[in-house]
């Protein structure tokens, strides 16, 4: 039990810690970076919490793809940064005043929520099984592939959509560009790009 | 204190979320960080269906949360392809300049 908890203030410090580091870091790729660190963290406590796979999506998902995704755009684009931090201490005060509103929000409802009894024994088909029997992923998928195969389905069309959006807005056509052509490479004939001359002697061409 | 329940992870959830509002008001200039914002704040909510699914015993939580990760991820890819389309067209990615994008 203390372990439990040890790992949980150590996973939820971290997170909330890279977390504050994500937004007001100076130099985006730290931000990146912070952002990598903070999804490591709440993977950790998605293992707390008994949602072995979905922390081990979150590493593969966001770690390996989004987050690297993010850091070759923050390399990839020529931007002063310092430029776009200008406004900064401005939007402090308003940022803060908002943020801090929600937070208190937030956490009066966290205060005072109560449980329905009927809300455990309304989970139906979707009841948690002891893990002894199935494990986390098996009960996901088996879940996934029968109750929600619609919205599973829906979830690979949105990334597809996703994929194909994401291709032909970056694709772009440049002009003067001088490509190989196999087929015109291979339509060559030698009759139409060598002449044969007779040349007679002591003259030239 | 040392019973780690579903408040101490809504908990979590909770500053998360206002961090991901507040970075999208304190870096209203950098579209690059309000993108990660918006992530930081996706993440929260999955906190949030998950520690519900733990404690209400209950795995449509986390069918919730898979689902909330998709598109979480092609959301990101799609807002990152605009962005690199509108810096190859502008040379800038200052979030104030976007609604001289007319036509």
């Amino acid at each position: 039990m203390i372990v439990q908890a040890l790992a949980f203030y150590v996973f939820a410090a971290i997170a909330i810690a890279s977390g504050a580091m994500v937004v007001s870091s100076r130099n985006p790729v730290h931000s990146v970076l912070f952002l990598i660190l903070a999804f490591f963290n709440a993977a950790g406590l998605f293992v707390l919490m008994g949602a072995e796979f979905l922390a081990m999506i979150l590493v593969v998902v966001y770690v390996g793809a989004v987050a690297v995704m993010f850091m070759f755009v923050v390399m990839m684009l020529d931007i002063n940064f310092a430029e776009l931090r200008q406004g900064f201490l401005r939007y402090l005060p308003i940022g803060g005043l908002i943020g801090l509103v929600l937070l208190v929000e937030l956490l009066v409802v966290l205060g005072g929520w109560t449980l329905s009894p009927d809300a455990i024994a309304a989970g139906g088909v979707a009841m948690t099984p002891e893990p002894a029997q199935v494990t986390n992923t098996h009960a996901l998928g088996q879940l996934i592939y029968t109750h929600y195969i619609h919205l599973f389905q829906a979830a690979g069309v949105i990334l597809l959509t996703a994929m194909i959006g994401a291709i032909v807005l970056t694709h772009r056509q440049r002009p003067g560009v001088r490509r190989q052509n196999i087929n015109r490479q291979v339509n060559r004939r030698p009759e139409d790009c060598v002449e044969i001359r007779k040349v007679s002697s002591g003259k030239g061409v | 204190m040392l019973e780690i329940g579903l408040t101490h992870y809504l908990w979590v959830a909770a500053v998360l979320f206002a961090i991901g509002i507040f970075g999208i008001f304190l870096n209203r200039k950098n579209i690059i960080i309000i993108l990660m914002s918006v992530e930081l704040m996706l993440l929260a909510v999955n906190i949030n269906l998950v520690a519900f699914s733990m404690h209400l015993g209950n795995m449509i939580g986390q069918v919730f949360a898979l689902f909330v990760l998709t598109v979480a991820a092609a959301e990101a890819a799609i807002g990152l392809a605009i962005l690199v389309v509108y810096f190859r067209n502008r040379g800038t990615i200052a979030v104030e300049d976007i609604n001289l994008m007319k036509g």
